[in-house]
Formats: C-alpha cells, structure tokens, sequence
C-alpha cells in the first residue's frame, strides 16, 4: 500500500471514475422506472446486454462503420425498451404490483434465454475502434483514451437528461407523472405515452453504458447484464430509488469504491462482488429510503 | 352547456349513482351539494371519463362525452379542480401552471392566462419558484385552481375547494370562484360548505345516497326547511 505512486493512485481513480459512470448511466434507467410505475425493472440490465450485442453484430455482421452502429444499436435498444414495457408492463397497469414484478422478473428470463438461442452462448469478442484504446498521457499519468471518454460522454448525457427533465414541458410531465397519475389525466397528459418515453430514455441509457462496458471489457456473453444489471439497482438503491441525482451518486460510490477496494486491499480482490452486497446491506440498515432519498410528507 | 341524464355508477358492488339527472346551461354557477359518500365525486369523476358509467348519458355541448379519454375531454374545455387539490408537490407553482395549459399551443394566449392566474392569486406570483409542496393549504388550493384555469376551461368543475381552509380563506376561495365566473366561465361547484355554496349558486342539486332528492334555485334551496335540517345545521 505504502508503495503505490501518485501515478499508479491516478490510474486507479480515473478507473474507478470511468466504472462509476457506466454504474451511474445504467442506475439511472432503474430509478426512472421506479420513479414513474413503482417497479423494479428487473430486464434493465438485459436490455443493457442487447444494447451492447446489436452495437457488436453492426460491426461485424452488418459491417457498419463502428460510430453508425453504435447510433443504430442506441436507437434500437429505445425501442426495445419501451416494447418490453408495452407487452409485458401495460397489460398489467391496474394489477397487483407484485403481478408487475414477477412479469418484470419473467421478461428478464425471456430475454436472457433468446440472446442465448439467438447470439449463441459462446464469448465474442467486442471490437474496438481505434481511438477508444489510444494511450493518452494526462500530466505523467498514462490512460487509455476510453477511460477518459467514458466520463466525459457519461457527462453529457446527464447534462442533457437533466436539462430535459427540469427545462421541457415533457419532463415537467415525467415528473408530474411520477406523483399522481389521476392528476396528470387532469392536465391533459398522455400518461402512457409518459411512461413509455420513460422506459425509452432509460433504455437509451443502457445501450450507452452498454456499448462503453462492452469497449471497456471487451467479451459478451448472453449474461453479461446480470451482474451490472444487480450492481447498478444496488447503485440506485443507495442513492435513493427514484432520485436521478442519488442514481449517479450511488453508481460513482459503487464504481470508486469497487476499485479503490481491489486497489488498497489486494488480498480482497475476489470480494469484489460482494463489495457492493455489503454497501447495501449496511445503507438499508442506516438510512434505508438510500442516501438522497425522502420520505414523502402529505401536506393536509 | 352539461346535460346528465339518467347516470348510473357501481363500483365495487356499490350503486354509487342511481339514476341522476343534471342540468348546467352555460354562464351559470350550478351546485351539488350533499354528505360524504353522497356521489358527488363520483358525478364529477364521470364527467371526466375517470369513472365508468353503467348506464345513462353525459352530453357536452350536443356530443355525449362517455366515448372520450379523460385526455379529449379536458381539450374540449371541460376542467376539474379536483379534491384535496392533488397539485404536483415536487414541481414549482410556475411548473404546476405550465401543466395546467400542457395541451394548449398558442404561447402568447398561454403567457397571458399566466398572468391573469397571478392577477387572481397574487400570492401564487409571490411563489412562483417555490415548490407547490412546501405551501400552506390555502395556497394550494389556490394554485389548484389558477392551475384549473391555466387550460382555459368553459366548465369548470371544482371539488370541495373550501376544505379544510380556515374561514377567512373560504371567503376569499369564493370570491376568486364569483369572480372567475364573472370573467364568462361556467361553474360545477361541489361542496359540503352548503351555506357558501348556495349563496353563490344559480341552481343547485342536493345528493343523497346516489340520487337527486331535491332541487332549485340556490336562493329556494337556502330557505328550505329540509336543507336547513340535513345541511345547514339550523333547527327549526
């Protein structure tokens, strides 16, 4: 411990910034979900592995130029996002919530088992575009590019999300939304639409933080998105379940803190996993509404 | 302008309505007035396509309503202001009036109804970039209806705008309600305030488990011995 250079300190914290963005982008879906219908969307981080597959099957079966397939990947994974809510979500809108969660839980089985017919279980492997594995030197401390551009992409998108969220009347009717549905009616809001464009942007998400994993590790598998998919709900669960602000701040957590683990306490690194279970257990137990999250008062 | 005739509602094995029915001709203030659990929501629930109905007619100025989303019906100049206000805590007051007129596209109409919203409840002005959750009831509900008002309704229906505010507030609620009709809005006003009500009412309708027991003008209705009796707690 004592040993570890300012430099190679560095290396680890711009690792563990650029992990924790693609936490944040990934957690972000959950908690918009969560915000709006009360439901954990358990093929989030399914829907995060198709991203990731149809950016891979652009290069190299469509032969597209990397950039045009990754916009076609982000594009389609909207719109599997939002079919997966209108076939298995809709239908059930005046349901039990658990009848929601256990088709949420259905769907991600689904999902998992059609990838595994449909790509075939054996690992590919991601391509990387040149500029994404340059070695850049930041002030005597060498990066490869991607870890650079993870944040700075991760960076853009919120500002552009929270922009649309705060400054459109779109996102005034997302949040709208996610108080009271009835009311929302009232004001003339298509509140199916809402939740659809909801399931989009989160899903849009997804398929970014997925092509970025996919450059950052480069090997897919069927069931690449289960443990992302598990991290990131921890990730917005400690920030504060249905709070944007606290999905970022539970996934940069998350991601430094995984890092820094393995970084300073070798001899930890196979509890990597259970780093995160571990976070959990110990925020539920002290502030379990997560760490940005507020109980709701109703004013009488 | 409204016309209700023969409105049945079940819900959940309960025949909320029986059978009522309802005339509101344009430019008039009509009451509804009648206890909890009467069906006085549940009328204007229906009117808003938020409740199904089993049987009867709901027609809207020579259109029946029953076939239209909640959504068309608001677009059609139907608005309700409804109970226990049900403002959007977690937006600004400005962000709850934007929503009010979110099916509107004439922005220059949209910045001048803002401004006639503040001229009204120059209190709401005050606040405008606070967040609705964090006002007092009667600032609320005073938003509830700027809000009601911001989608430029021709009827506008309110549920209970009185409860729970303390008297002087009741007062003023009234006066806005009195004023706003002025300005050419028809008025469904429902309440519990029977007394307030029917001062400011043309016409008025009293609810009792689901069917309309009596009816008049609000003047006749206010010297009634029976109303007097159930609703305005004067003995005789």
């Amino acid at each position: 411990m004592a040993s570890m250079t300012f430099q190679v300190f560095m290396q680890h914290l711009t690792n563990g910034i650029s992990l924790g963005s693609l936490y944040a982008l990934i957690a972000i879906g959950y908690t918009m979900v969560y915000g709006i219908l009360r439901l954990i969307n358990f093929a989030h981080g399914d829907i995060f592995m198709i991203g990731t597959y149809v950016a891979f099957y652009g290069v190299t079966l469509l032969a597209l130029p990397w950039w045009l397939s990754f916009i076609v990947a982000i594009i389609f994974t909207c719109f599997f996002g939002m079919t997966v809510e209108r076939a298995a979500y809709r239908p059930l809108r005046n349901s039990p919530k658990i009848s929601v969660l256990i088709s949420a839980i259905g769907v991600s089985f689904f999902i998992e088992n059609l990838a595994i017919v449909v790509f075939g279980g054996r690992p590919k492997a991601f391509p990387i575009p040149p500029m994404f594995n340059k070695i850049i030197n930041i002030g005597g401390v060498s990066i490869v590019s991607l870890t650079f551009y993870i944040p700075v992409i991760t960076l853009l998108l919120l500002m552009g999300l929270v922009y649309f969220i705060h400054h459109t009347k779109t996102g005034m009717a997302m949040r709208a939304v996610s108080k009271d549905y009835e009311a929302a009616r009232l004001m003339a809001i298509d509140v199916d639409k809402i939740i659809s464009l909801t399931f989009g942007i989160g899903s849009l998400l997804a398929a970014v933080g997925g092509i970025m994993w996919g450059l950052k590790f480069p090997q897919l598998v069927p069931l690449m998105g289960v443990m992302p998919g598990l991290k990131c709900f921890i990730a917005a669960v400690i920030g504060g379940i249905g709070d944007i602000k606290g999905a970022v701040l539970g996934g940069f957590i998350l991601g430094l803190g995984e890092i820094m683990l393995v970084a300073l306490l070798p001899a930890l690194t196979g509890y990597r996993d259970a780093f995160a279970f571990i976070l959990l257990i110990l925020i539920l137990l002290v502030k379990p509404t997560g760490l940005m999250g507020q109980k709701l008062t109703e004013k009488v | 302008m409204l016309e209700i005739k023969n409105l049945n509602v079940h819900y959940g094995g309960i025949h909320a309505l029986r059978g009522i029915h309802i005339d509101i001709p344009e430019n008039k203030i009509i009451t509804l007035i009648g206890a909890n659990g009467a069906g006085k929501s549940t009328t204007l629930r229906s009117i808003m396509g938020l409740t199904k109905s089993s049987e009867g007619s709901i027609q809207y100025q020579g259109e029946s309503l029953l076939k239209y989303k909640t959504k068309d019906i608001v677009e059609k100049g139907i608005v309700l202001v409804p109970e226990g206000r049900r403002i959007f805590p977690n937006l600004t007051v400005e962000e709850n009036l934007i929503l009010g007129a979110y099916s509107r596209k004439d922005k220059a109409g949209i910045a001048k109804d803002m401004e006639r919203v503040y001229e009204l409840f120059p209190r709401l002005k005050e606040r405008s970039w606070q967040k609705a959750g964090t006002m007092s009831g009667g600032e609320q509900q005073m938003l509830a209806v700027g809000r009601g008002l911001m989608s430029k309704p021709k009827l506008l229906m309110m549920d209970e705008p009185s409860l729970g505010l303390a008297p002087l507030l009741v007062k003023e609620i009234f006066s806005i309600i009195k004023e706003i009709h002025r300005q050419g809005v028809t008025i469904l006003l429902i309440e519990q305030n029977a007394k307030a009500s029917l001062e400011i009412a043309d016409y008025g309708y009293v609810l009792e488990t689901g069917s309309i027991v009596l009816e008049g003008k609000g003047k006749d209705l206010l010297t009634n011995e029976e109303v007097k009796k159930a609703y305005l707690g004067e003995a005789k």
